[in-house]
């Protein structure tokens, strides 16, 4: 079955096209990896497909039911790019992470035994349950990151939407976070995620999608790196925007000489 | 204590007590969410609550409510519609509230600046068996929304964004927080008053912040500072002679320097005594020269 389909969907913001004539397809258990330069259009594709942004023309079906007709969000796990914008009142690292157990739960009913064990496992999944009562403030940046995935997972999801999770995250919590991915793809759980570049999670990704000023300029097999971008280790590094560009139209997955 | 025989000094405690609780209870999300001043621009509206109240021969606290309501859901609208405009739109309805409200308490009847002040900075003198009621009542059912729906109100004011791919009743739950903090502000205004109610809604949450680790430590705390510094307030301010709103809201105000400055020196104490290992993580990036 597929779990999100997208037809002929154009997103704009004040008169301004940010995505035209976009469709797209994932199944139940594939790994879908979008990429795209900063201003593409890929973030605003996966944000447009969880109802953050209102579409202009085209249809999003979510495990088959038509977005506006689809109530069962339990099945979606979001993972944003930072933890939101929220504070100054301190949060423990254990208390984000059960917001994840509120779509399964429901607003009105209070937290069970059964949340408190899903929150324990989400954050043994990321390798941070040891820090299930500190404040999330005082955690690295990828270790906020990992709260967050652990705050999806609690929900006991079928699909994970990511954006851009490791954008700024040190190498541990990177491979703390394929990990984790890994897992959750190996139960058979279905993923769509934003990437800058594809990383310590290659192995996993099953299929890629290139957006390209406002379209999809490719889809199809991740690249095998080629060149120095094959070395281990390698940590591809991007100059932004305009450099960017050609990149993309440069690039394919035959020629194999480009890393994304 | 013989002020405590006194009926009007009974009525202003039990008040005390519930706002204690409920301001602080309310006043967490309003923190988290960066919203601290709106209690004070609602207070502003409520003032038109009360000029009608007092013109009309209704009770001022009634009024207070519809209209500081009606106010708080036409804000709540404004945030969510745009950012720009959102904010001149605001400053025009809290000026628009506090000068309504000042003309017609001055077209009431026997009305004057002592009444006026009364609604602007509280007073012991004037709360009535049948405001007792309606302010027992409101508080309770804002204290009790707000202990209930604490885990959907946290992750709503954490990051609004999840809680709608959650599937959270958004909408439902901002029109809620609204609601509240304008039944809030006007079951406060008998007793610290109009333009100082905002304070007891954040300052006890600012206070406990600074010595806990928690959302639900937080909230626990604040609401204890809050209770302990309206009733102090309220009998300090019978015993001196000192306008109730102000010196609760002071009292309110040196408990937040005590947990400031004892918060700081425990964690200075505590890093003396286990000086923490240098990094947990290996760096990013390692420069071979």
């Amino acid at each position: 079955m597929s779990v999100v389909e997208v037809r002929h969907l154009a997103v704009g913001y004040d008169g301004r096209e940010v995505l035209r004539d976009v469709s797209l397809s994932v199944a139940a258990g594939d790994v879908v990896a979008v990429l795209g330069a900063n201003g593409s259009g890929k973030s605003t594709l996966i944000r447009t497909i969880l109802g953050l942004v209102p579409l202009r023309r085209g249809e999003i079906d979510l495990f088959g039911v038509a977005q506006r007709r689809f109530r069962r969000w339990e099945r979606i796990g979001y993972v944003p790019q930072r933890l939101g914008a929220g504070s100054g009142v301190p949060a423990t690292v254990g208390e984000v992470v059960a917001s994840g157990r509120l779509a399964r739960r429901g607003v009105f009913r209070f937290p069970g035994s059964k949340d408190k064990a899903a929150v324990r496992e989400a954050l043994t999944a990321v390798g941070l349950l040891d820090r299930i009562g500190d404040p999330v403030t005082t955690l690295s940046g990828g270790q906020q990151q990992r709260t967050l995935i652990a705050r999806a997972l609690a929900g006991e999801p079928d699909l994970l939407v990511l954006d851009e999770p490791n954008a700024g995250v040190d190498a541990a919590s990177q491979e703390a976070f394929a990990a984790a991915l890994t897992r959750f793809a190996g139960a058979g759980g279905t993923i769509l995620l934003v990437l800058h570049e594809l990383g310590p999670l290659r192995p996993l990704i099953g299929r890629t999608v290139v957006v390209h000023d406002g379209r999809i300029a490719y889809q199809g097999a991740p690249p095998e790196p080629a060149g120095h971008h094959a070395e281990p280790g390698h940590e591809h590094v991007h100059p932004h925007a305009d450099e960017a560009k050609p990149a993309i139209c440069e690039w394919a997955p035959t020629d194999g000489t480009k890393a994304y | 204590m013989d002020l405590l025989t006194l009926p009007f000094m009974q009525y202003a405690l039990v008040a005390a007590v519930i706002i204690g609780l409920a301001a602080p209870s309310l006043g967490i999300y309003l923190v988290q969410r960066r919203l601290s001043l709106i209690g004070d621009g609602i207070g502003h509206v409520a003032l038109t609550g009360v000029g009608v109240g007092l013109l009309t021969g209704n009770s001022p606290v009634l009024t207070a409510v519809l209209v500081a309501t009606a106010g708080a859901v036409g804000v709540e609208l404004i945030r969510e519609r745009g950012r720009t405009s959102g904010d001149l739109a605001l400053a025009m309805l809290f000026y628009g509230g506090i000068a309504g409200g000042v003309l017609l308490v001055g077209l009431s009847d026997g009305a004057g600046n002592s009444n006026l002040m009364q609604y602007l900075f509280g007073s012991l003198l004037t709360t009535s068996p049948e405001d007792l009621a309606l302010i027992g009542g409101l508080g309770a059912a804002v204290l009790a929304a707000m202990l209930v729906f604490r885990p959907a109100l946290f992750a709503l004011c954490n990051d609004e964004e999840y809680a709608r791919v959650s599937g959270l009743p958004v909408r439902t739950l901002n029109l809620l927080l609204a609601v509240t903090t304008a039944v809030t502000v006007t079951i406060a205004m008998r007793t610290v008053g109009l333009l100082l109610v905002s304070a007891l809604m954040v300052v006890p949450v600012a206070a406990a912040q600074q010595v806990t680790r928690g959302f639900r430590s937080t909230m626990t705390l604040a609401m204890l500072i809050g209770v302990l510094a309206a009733v102090a307030g309220i009998l300090l301010s019978a015993e001196v002679n000192t306008a109730p709103g102000a010196t609760i809201v002071l009292l309110a105000l040196a408990a937040f320097v005590a947990t400031a400055v004892g918060g700081a020196l425990a964690r200075r104490f505590r890093r003396d005594r286990e000086r923490p290992p240098a990094a947990t993580e290996p760096p990013d990036v390692v420069l071979h020269v």
